[in-house]
């Protein structure tokens, strides 16, 4: 079965249904998709190439801004796309001064 | 199935007996009263501050009178603020056996952990008598929570609640969903499913209201492991989260001790009013757990991604786990496993089926997952809220006028 789930006809990132291996070829559809680095289940891949600043739909909702360039096929998460209400944090959060 | 019958007319689907600390000093006096009497209806909670507080004297009272609880013991040091007399009495009142012990007077902790144990054999003596008496689906109120969500949980485990969600208010019962700050992104959609415009403005402002709070604390309803697993922002988290309110109407916003007013989908403000004062508003998935308690919930559907283990004192929680993986890895501790809907071995309306199954059975008296391993977390602390304004509840508002 597909290893690419769209939980929306708008969306613009798709969610991994299982791990993929970076170079994998993965059929979304009619579309074909190389994954350009290895993504573990749960996390999203961008369904095309989108520029910065390109609010970012799961579910048909937006869940973010691009905060870079991103190729299709890249993984999409906290290093190219952040929150519109409030930023998310790490562990190293309460390390900060 | 079968209900305990209280005097309130609600029924409960346990008859604990609740042994409370009233403030931390006397926290381990109670631990042990709990850990000797070796029972597993005989379950901790407690206030750990010394300070008054109308929020956590209003929890604790609907929490010892809530319809699973059958009787309490309860265990204060003596010189802290709690209105150990007010509780007690609410539950004598309630018809509910009760006990105080307090350690400044009973000799000190040996002394009191003796009498505890004497006193908890005499509640629960007495608790054991409670009329059982036939119980319809109808007259349960159920909670939900996510914790320990990942990218799974949205398309798998919480859609799946909101399918169960939507049978069990179809068949009458009251179904409660919860965390506002876990449900910033949401809001206009959310305000859409109100039974009046005037309820949609109240969740509207209550949503404000926690991203206010959350800006104020520094950080969103959002931990690392969320990140792990896959989620990257809170307003992310957020739409997978709001998928386990399924899709009746939202009947009413009802804030930490309120019992709703009828059947019906309701949503729990968890949000403190006024000036941010005590910190952050949930400090861990079983503050929220309590507070749903506090409004009644009889049992609590709790899915999670990464791979939560909690239970709770008063109410079974029932464990739906989100990812496949997680499932297998912490098999022993899940009651549902809906990452089969990512391997394609199963439907969101198979699972959502299931869980309606084993929640109707852990309502018969069958121990969820979690409650056979003995988990009974409870942490309660300081909040303040006002209460609710007419247009939250529009049925009640309805039958007042």
């Amino acid at each position: 079965m597909t290893k690419l789930l769209l939980l929306h006809p708008d969306d613009n990132v798709l969610v991994c249904a299982a791990d993929i291996a970076r170079g994998e070829e993965l059929f979304m559809g009619d579309e074909i998709l190389v994954a350009r680095e290895s993504v573990a289940m749960g996390h999203k891949v961008a369904r095309r190439a989108m520029p910065r600043g390109t609010k970012v739909l799961r579910y048909g909702a937006p869940i973010g801004s691009l905060t870079e360039d991103v190729e299709a096929g890249a993984w999409v998460h906290g290093h190219n796309l952040a929150s519109d209400y409030i930023a998310t944090h790490d562990r190293t959060a309460g390390e900060a001064a | 199935m079968m209900g305990y019958l209280r005097s309130d007319g609600r029924k409960g689907i346990r008859n604990a007996v609740l042994v409370a600390y009233l403030v931390e000093c006397a926290h381990h006096v109670a631990r042990r009263i709990v850990d000797r009497a070796d029972d597993p209806d005989v379950q901790l909670i407690g206030f750990p501050g010394c300070y008054p507080n109308a929020y956590a004297a209003r929890m604790m009272r609907a929490i010892a009178t809530h319809p699973n609880v059958g009787g309490m013991v309860v265990v204060s040091l003596g010189c802290e603020s709690f209105d150990r007399d007010a509780l007690c009495e609410a539950v004598a009142a309630s018809g509910r056996p009760v006990e105080l012990l307090v350690i400044q007077e009973e000799g000190g902790t040996a002394a009191t952990i003796d009498k505890g144990l004497a006193a908890v054999d005499c509640v629960r003596s007495a608790a054991g008598g409670v009329e059982r008496v036939a119980m319809g689906v109808g007259e349960l109120v159920i909670g939900t929570i996510c914790g320990g969500s990942d990218g799974t949980s949205g398309i798998t485990a919480n859609p799946a609640v909101g399918r169960a969600f939507d049978r069990f208010v179809a068949e009458g019962a009251t179904c409660i969903f919860e965390e506002t700050g876990e449900l910033i992104g949401c809001e206009t959609i959310m305000a859409e499913r109100a039974v009046t415009p005037e309820l949609g403005e109240e969740i509207l402002a209550c949503v404000a209201k926690a991203e206010r709070y959350y800006t104020a604390m520094g950080y969103g309803s959002f931990a690392p492991g969320n990140a792990d697993g896959g989620l990257t922002t809170q307003e992310e988290k957020s739409l997978g989260a709001y998928s386990k309110s399924g899709s009746s109407p939202i009947s009413g916003l009802i804030k930490p001790g309120d019992v709703p007013p009828g059947g019906g989908l309701y949503l729990l403000d968890v949000v403190p009013d006024g000036e941010p004062r005590f910190g952050f508003p949930n400090i861990s998935d079983n503050a929220e757990i309590v507070e749903m308690i506090a409004c009644g919930a009889h049992l609590i559907l709790f899915t999670t991604g990464r791979g939560s283990v909690v239970g709770s004192a008063v109410s079974p929680v029932i464990k739906i786990c989100a990812n496949p993986q997680t499932a297998r890895r912490l098999a022993a501790d899940m009651d549902v496993d809906a990452g089969r809907i990512l391997e394609g071995e199963a439907t969101l309306d198979e699972v959502g089926e299931e869980i309606f199954d084993v929640a109707l059975a852990v309502v018969g008296g069958e121990r969820s997952v979690s409650e056979a391993l003995g988990h009974q977390e409870f942490i309660l602390t300081y909040k303040s809220f006002e209460p609710v304004g007419p247009a939250c509840l529009p049925a009640r508002a309805g039958v007042a006028a």
